[in-house]
């Protein structure tokens, strides 16, 4: 189809001709569109985001989830805990903000099971696209939707009373750590949508990863609070560091080392489950 | 690479561990034709299609479309095919207008041809009144012919339709039928898989018969029928003595031996009114009134006893 590069004004060059003259070869068509793997991602992940337009429900989920964690955790708890609720809000609502994340990464999975399980995936192997544009178009559309979690959680415990203590560039830099854990940690997740066969088993299994990591944390409670074989699990815990340098970068405190452990585990999170995702991705075939 | 046929399949084989889905298949499809694999749960018909479709690689053998092999020229393949059916869907969660834009975008249409194109597309498969819903919200009959639809928005010439028609009732399936006829005019080819032998027989001008991964009868669907028998006939005889005696008095009076199974007899033709005079007038001087009589068009079963001589359920 070399016709599609000559005449892009044509409005038939799509009609592929079954000639034998100069029939590309695959060299030629990765040559031609070096761009193609992320003009076709980026076109999966506008799918990605309009297709939570029609499931005002998980949108629903993705915003109201962590008002009502704020809510119950800083007044149901936070007297009970820290003395007085606004001391807890400052305390709790960078932890929620990792918890948030940590959560929506995990429908990172759910979502990518189904679209197997429903043979979209499928569709989109056996159109001319580059193979790998689906896996990464489903999670630049999830940071998105992290994203979005991210800002509900900030609104929400601004409008309630949390006061960031640093400035603006500490909250651009909480923001992208978080990012950067989440996308570290949503391969595991994805890991899982590529291998098992029901998106719900995907959400069983997500959830008991996903619990220990932020209720095994330092997220609601001061780790030196916890019996020691508590303490021992929270302090290697990787959400607990993500919580440390979210803590120190928006209210004060150490940040270094604790930015430094997160940096780390999302990279170890990426090199490990990410080529799995990959292996198991092109092991549907 | 005009005379180059649609497709081209040889000694074509797929293993999934020590599971052998495809046995060494050989068929080819001309241009401009339909080609109707017919086959039961599991035959390896959604294998086959999965091979030619570029997204699963063959185990050994060759499978070209439009001379060009599926596993040496993957994407070649792809800008040619179209695929539609059981495991080709489109976004449930996306409306049918923003699917077939998707697609179009994905098969680089220019910018400005993809609402034109999705537009045709959602008229000719009367979609229109539905096209901004959430596909999820469809009735069964509308989804498959938006999965069809979204299948021809770059035009390709070679079309995949893997059980197109799986779960639908009559009328929606008469409506694809037409829809699949009217692209076989605009001579695209197309290759579809199916359980019914009816639906083989409407469309295809080729039919081959896949059991257990290999490939048991290729012909015209007429010449199958023929062989095979339109219409059968059961008749149940009470019990096992008495259908044996039947039995015999067709073989002898008709020269033609029923399948008998326990109390039943069954025969295949392909004039069954005829046939079922013939029988009675065979039986009746004798008294062998059946039970009960059923004639029915041929099923996918019927053609697997006939041919294989074990029903589809079976694991032999």
């Amino acid at each position: 189809m070399t016709t599609a590069t000559q005449t892009p004004s044509t409005p038939t060059t799509v009609k592929p001709a079954p000639t034998g003259t100069g029939a590309p070869r695959d060299e030629h068509v990765r040559r031609r569109d070096p761009f193609a793997l992320v003009r076709h991602s980026l076109t999966l992940t506008w799918r990605n985001l309009i297709k939570l337009k029609h499931q005002p429900e998980q949108l629903i989920d993705l915003t109201l989830q962590p008002v009502i964690f704020i809510v119950m955790f800083v007044y149901l708890f936070g007297g009970a805990i820290a003395g007085s609720t606004h001391d807890y809000l400052q305390f709790v609502l960078p932890g929620i903000l990792v918890q948030t994340v940590v959560f929506a990464s995990l429908g990172t999975g759910v979502g990518l099971c189904e679209d197997v399980a429903k043979g979209v995936f499928d569709r989109f192997r056996s159109l001319p696209i580059s193979r790998y544009a689906p896996l990464v178009g489903a999670v630049l559309g999830d940071l998105c939707r992290y994203f979005v979690a991210i800002v509900v959680v900030f609104v929400f415990g601004t409008a309630i009373g949390f006061r960031v203590q640093t400035d603006a560039l500490a909250v651009l830099a909480t923001t992208g750590l978080v990012l950067l854990f989440a996308f570290g940690m949503c391969w595991i997740f994805a890991l899982l949508g590529m291998t098992m066969k029901n998106p719900r088993s995907v959400q069983g299994i997500a959830m008991l990863i996903g619990f220990p990591l932020t209720f095994g944390a330092n997220i609601f409670a001061q780790t030196a609070t916890m019996p020691g074989w508590l303490q021992s699990w929270v302090k290697v815990n990787p959400v607990s560091h993500l919580t440390d340098a979210c803590r120190g970068l928006l209210v004060g405190g150490p940040v270094a080392t604790h930015v430094g452990w997160v940096l780390l585990w999302a990279a170890v999170f990426t090199a490990i489950f990410a080529p799995l995702t990959v292996r198991a991705y092109n092991r549907k075939s | 690479m005009h005379d180059a046929p649609a497709i081209a399949v040889s000694g074509l084989t797929k293993r999934f561990g020590d599971v052998t889905a495809l046995g060494g298949i050989d068929f080819e499809v001309p241009q401009g034709t339909v080609f109707g694999l017919l086959g039961p749960n599991g035959a390896g018909k959604t294998t086959a299609i999965r091979i030619l479709t570029t997204i699963i690689r063959p185990s050994s053998g060759r499978a070209e479309v439009l001379g060009h092999d599926v596993a040496e020229e993957p994407a070649t393949v792809r800008r040619l095919i179209g695929l539609a059916g059981q495991n080709a869907a489109v976004d449930p969660n996306l409306t049918a207008r923003e699917n077939l834009r998707l697609i179009g975008r994905l098969t680089r249409l220019p910018a400005r041809r993809l609402d034109p194109r999705a537009a045709e597309l959602l008229e000719q498969f009367d979609l229109v009144a539905a096209a901004d819903r959430p596909v999820r919200t469809y009735s069964g009959g509308m989804r498959r012919r938006l999965d069809v639809a979204a299948a021809l928005v770059s035009e390709p010439p070679v079309l995949f339709l893997d059980e197109p028609t799986t779960g639908l009732d009559p009328q929606s399936r008469g409506a694809l039928w037409e829809l699949i006829r009217q692209l076989l005019r605009e001579g695209t080819t197309v290759l579809l898989t199916t359980q019914y032998l009816e639906e083989a027989d409407r469309l295809a001008n080729r039919v081959a018969v896949i059991d257990e991964g290999r490939i048991i009868a290729d012909d015209a669907p007429g010449v199958l029928k023929e062989r095979l028998g339109q219409t059968v006939i059961e008749l149940d005889m009470g019990d096992e003595a008495r259908a044996a005696e039947a039995a015999t008095l067709i073989t002898t009076r008709l020269q033609r031996a029923p399948g008998r199974e326990g109390p039943l007899l069954r025969l295949a033709a392909p004039d069954g009114s005829m046939l079922l005079m013939d029988v009675m007038h065979a039986l009746e001087g004798d008294g062998m009134v059946p039970r009960t009589i059923a004639v029915r068009e041929s099923s996918l079963d019927d053609v697997f006893l006939a041919l294989t001589g074990h029903r589809t359920e079976d694991t032999p």
